[in-house]
């Protein structure tokens, strides 16, 4: 399953099959994220439950099928970057709504 | 990204037989995207803090009409899927197909960006403009700087379309490609992220 294959501009490239597996999956990833909201059929939690785990899923297939990262050597410095990117938007996301959260309900 | 002395293309040519260039190139580009992503995480903060806090004014359920962000998404995504076209045509040396592909690339880009300006345009003709709320405040700052990314892209798409014409598929133009393959497929994932966080979650 390995399509990426590097070239000389450095970068990976798809192929017609992976543009079209990436592009599939990202509609239909949408269509259900939209639908479990728009069919009013879910409860809040299931709803909310189903569109994080679709756009955990797509954001994943656009890394897969769109930017190319894979396991390989080459890679490796774009997968390390990102994970130590997705790091730090942890801790600033999440230290930012704890603190936040504490002082609004501490001046209650 | 634009050259305008054309000796100066000759001399990046040399470089990059030489030296790896594309390759730094590409990993430098995509360390600058993750220091994008940071900017976005702040506002995405922001957003969350300040999301609920509506001062009396409309929520997300009354302003989002979820079928327009949907057409708004499949805009986005074909102009992914066009983007692949463009790297696929221009591996195959195929001139015409990535002038092709990145003007339809293009066209989709400018759709999206007609559509949001549509959006933004009658919220603040109805008086639901940035400053209404904290939650309209954040949500157009971090809607809005979105959109500013995509337009930056559709500069650079314009500005590449006339390189590939006056330059043709060069090592330096198809490695500066390649970089906006990655800036265009990048502000997908973010939006992935925007209609979940903003438009799906406030109409929950």
């Amino acid at each position: 399953m390995r399509q990426a294959t590097r070239d000389d501009t450095g970068a990976s490239r798809g192929s017609y099959t992976s543009y079209a597996i990436g592009f599939l999956l990202s509609v239909v990833l949408t269509a259900v994220a939209f639908g479990a909201v728009m069919s009013g059929l879910l409860s809040r939690p299931a709803a909310l439950l189903s569109i994080f785990a679709a756009a955990i899923a797509q954001i994943l297939v656009h890394l897969r099928y769109f930017l190319h990262m894979d396991a390989s050597s080459a890679a490796r410095w774009n997968v390390l970057a990102m994970v130590f990117t997705v790091l730090i938007m942890l801790l600033f996301v999440g230290g930012t709504l704890w603190i936040m959260y504490n002082l609004n309900y501490r001046m209650m | 990204m634009t050259s305008k002395a054309s000796g100066r293309d000759t001399a990046l040519v040399e470089a990059f037989a030489k030296h790896d260039v594309a390759a730094d190139q590409a990993l430098g580009f995509w360390l600058y995207l993750m220091s994008d992503l940071v900017l976005f995480a702040a506002f995405f903060a922001t957003y969350a803090v300040l999301g609920h806090n509506y001062a009396g004014g409309p929520t997300g359920r009354d302003l989002f009409h979820l079928p327009y962000t949907f057409g708004e998404t499949i805009l986005l995504l074909l102009g992914s899927a066009t983007f692949g076209m463009v790297v696929l045509s221009m591996h195959q040396g195929k001139r015409e197909g990535v002038l092709t592909w990145l003007l339809v690339t293009f066209l989709l880009g400018c759709g999206f960006i007609a559509m949001e300006m549509h959006e933004f345009r009658s919220m603040i003709l109805e008086g639901n403009g940035p400053g209404r709320s904290a939650f309209l405040s954040s949500f157009f700052t971090l809607v809005g700087t979105h959109g500013l990314h995509v337009t930056s892209g559709l500069t650079w798409m314009a500005v590449m379309i006339g390189q590939v014409i006056i330059k043709g598929l060069t090592l330096p133009v198809r490695s500066r490609l390649m970089r906006l393959g990655m800036f265009w497929h990048f502000l997908d994932v973010v939006w992935v992220a925007v209609f979940t966080i903003v438009y799906l979650m406030g109409a929950v």
